[in-house]
């Protein structure tokens, strides 16, 4: 619908705006970094949650393809002989590659069967980054830095333009991410997350579907890859370790996997958390580990989550009886077969 | 419609199909009876591609689907219900129907337009007042009553356009008044739309008023084929299923409304 539509590009604008004033509004040189940080990993925390939240396919491995958008970029850009934008598109599409190989396996697994193979595959590819030194610089990373060539009047080398640059790149994303999220196709993927069983029955290709989405996740997830490269002018193979992914499924799960900004929320709630926990104890794993452990247990869902459903109930009690209907009794539970 | 020849399926050493010769008439209304065990469900799931059956024919439509997978016979026009309501829990009444019909309209891939699509609106408002949902039309799944479940399982299954709907214990798990009420609804659905339907039940009442012919089936075999009046004097089926307490003359009787 065109007023949707309207929407989001209205919200997406106001969050741009929100992102460039930040800085110029406290002009602190680590709030910026901040904020990259939460841009990059915002960002792969939402496109983890196509597949978490949206699809039903908890992947354990999606930070490989952050590191392959980090990779591919930074080595293109060390080469020399491309541009940004250039060497963005093929980060992109090289990455798009890799998860349509991948994903064709992968997907064809279901639940845990799935999340062990992705994360099988992660493994696999943080190794050939640790074994291949002549390419990828091995344990050390891509050592020397990545040169940023001015393009089309835009120099990334200056700090308060790379960071507009990530910005408008994000927001970008994001909208591109809630097209997909209010499409026929999310429509679609959250019939597959509910019940693929039916969904199949209804005629739907439960299988390309998924692969679908998950080119599309990689696809975003690359570029949040080429934001973080291009922040610290580097690549390290820690991108593509299982702990990259693992706190890109924390982030979900803080800030919730049914509101679509959810896990951008996590992603500021745990930068946040890490940058004061560290301030004041080296303890900082024990300290994540029980407010994650209170998330779970005491709101049972992500911070956005619940703070939806509390704003749908007080809607909901502060509406007046105005459908009485008959009241309906709840379906049981287990149906009995009648014999 | 659709016709299966000489259907054979066993799992391990079960033979839960034996040699299943049936035909179902494009239009027809059909029930498929038999005590538990007797292989009703497996017979849908050999017609409807989910299992493949190790020998036989099943024809529909002008062809063999055997060795289709279940979503290219689903493609061809085959749709089912399920004995305990399949929804998609989190998806309102009218999301799931509308997702329903995307799928039928081949649009599930759509990435550049907005959920829902105009060119599915009139297909789903028209399921809602069919199927009596419209008024809840905005409840999530999972909230509805069992009944209305149940509705909407068929919904979903009647949001493909079928030729032919498998229904399986459409009354499953509801009372008498209940049960009426649901299955006049289905027949009214068989009628407003004159496709081919065959459905698995248990209520003799019910398969005797509304069935046009019933295929009994024991042991995974056919037991009796023949039109309600036939089976219910078939001497086999009164001794292997009916029982000769003549709960039949209940059948004949004043059906409750």
């Amino acid at each position: 619908m065109r007023t949707g539509l309207a929407r989001d590009l209205g919200i997406g604008l106001l969050c741009l705006v929100a992102l460039l004033a930040l800085p110029v509004l406290f002009p602190h040189p680590s709030l910026r970094d901040f904020l990259i940080y939460v841009i990059a990993y915002g960002l792969l925390a939402m496109s983890l949650n196509l597949l978490v939240g949206l699809t039903g396919l908890v992947s354990f491995g999606h930070a490989a393809y952050f590191a392959s958008g980090a990779y591919v970029f930074g080595l293109l850009m060390q080469g020399g002989a491309v541009s940004i934008p250039v060497a963005m598109l093929a980060a992109v599409g090289g990455t798009a590659l890799l998860a349509l190989v991948i994903g064709a396996i992968c997907v064809r697994l279901k639940e845990i069967y799935f999340s062990f193979i992705t994360l099988a595959f992660q493994m696999f590819i943080h190794s050939i980054i640790l074994t291949w030194v002549e390419l990828t610089g091995g344990d050390q990373g891509l050592r020397g830095g990545i040169p940023r060539p001015p393009f089309l009047g835009i120099d990334l080398g200056e700090a308060g333009t790379l960071y507009g640059f990530c910005a408008v790149v994000f927001v970008l994303c994001l909208l591109v991410m809630r097209q997909v999220w209010q499409s026929p196709f999310g429509y679609t993927l959250r019939m597959i997350r509910d019940n693929p069983a039916r969904a199949n029955f209804l005629g739907v290709d439960v299988v390309r579907m998924k692969l679908g989405v998950f080119v599309l996740a990689g696809i975003m997830a690359s570029v949040a890859g080429i934001i973080m490269a291009l922040f610290v002018s580097g690549a390290f193979p820690e991108f593509g370790f299982w702990t990259t992914s693992g706190e890109a499924i924390f982030m979900i799960m803080l800030g919730g996997t049914q509101v679509f900004l959810g896990p951008v929320i996590g992603a500021f709630l745990l930068q946040l958390l890490n940058h004061y926990v560290t301030i004041w104890t080296h303890h900082h794993g024990l300290v994540l580990g029980i407010v994650i452990l209170a998330i779970v247990l005491g709101l049972r869902r992500g911070v956005a989550d619940y703070a939806a459903a509390w704003l749908a109930e007080r809607r909901a009690a502060s509406r007046p009886a105005a459908v009485p209907g008959p009241a309906e009794t709840p379906a049981p539970a287990e149906t009995k077969a009648v014999g | 419609m659709l016709s299966v020849e000489n259907l054979h399926k066993s799992f391990g050493g079960v033979q839960a199909t034996r040699d299943v010769t049936l035909d179902f008439p494009a239009g027809s209304l059909t029930a498929i009876i038999g005590p538990n065990g007797a292989g009703k469900t497996t017979f849908f799931n050999l017609i409807s591609g989910h299992v493949r059956p190790d020998s036989g024919r099943v024809v529909f439509d002008g062809a063999d689907v055997v060795g289709l997978s279940s979503l290219e016979i689903v493609r061809r026009g085959m749709a089912r219900a399920f004995q305990v309501a399949s929804l998609f829990p989190s998806l309102t009444v009218r999301e799931a129907l509308t997702a329903a019909v995307t799928a039928h309209q081949r649009r599930s891939w759509s990435l550049l337009s907005r959920f829902p699509l105009g060119q599915s609106r009139a297909r789903v408002e028209e399921l809602l007042e069919l199927l009596g949902l419209a008024p809840k039309a905005d409840l999530v799944s999972s909230s509805l009553s069992h009944g209305d479940q149940k509705l909407l399982d068929i919904g979903l299954a009647l949001a493909m356009d079928p030729k032919v709907l498998l229904l399986d214990e459409p009354t499953a798990g509801m009372g008498p008044d209940e049960r009426w009420r649901m299955i006049e609804k289905v027949h009214h659905l068989w009628q407003a739309r004159r496709l081919t339907m065959v459905f698995i039940e248990h209520d003799m009442d019910i398969v005797f008023k509304y069935a046009q012919a019933v295929h009994v089936l024991k042991y995974g075999a056919v037991l009796a084929q023949g039109t309600p009046a036939e089976i219910r004097r078939n001497q086999d089926v009164i001794d292997a299923y009916l029982g000769t307490d003549h709960h039949l003359a209940v059948a004949t009787g004043e059906v409750p409304a």
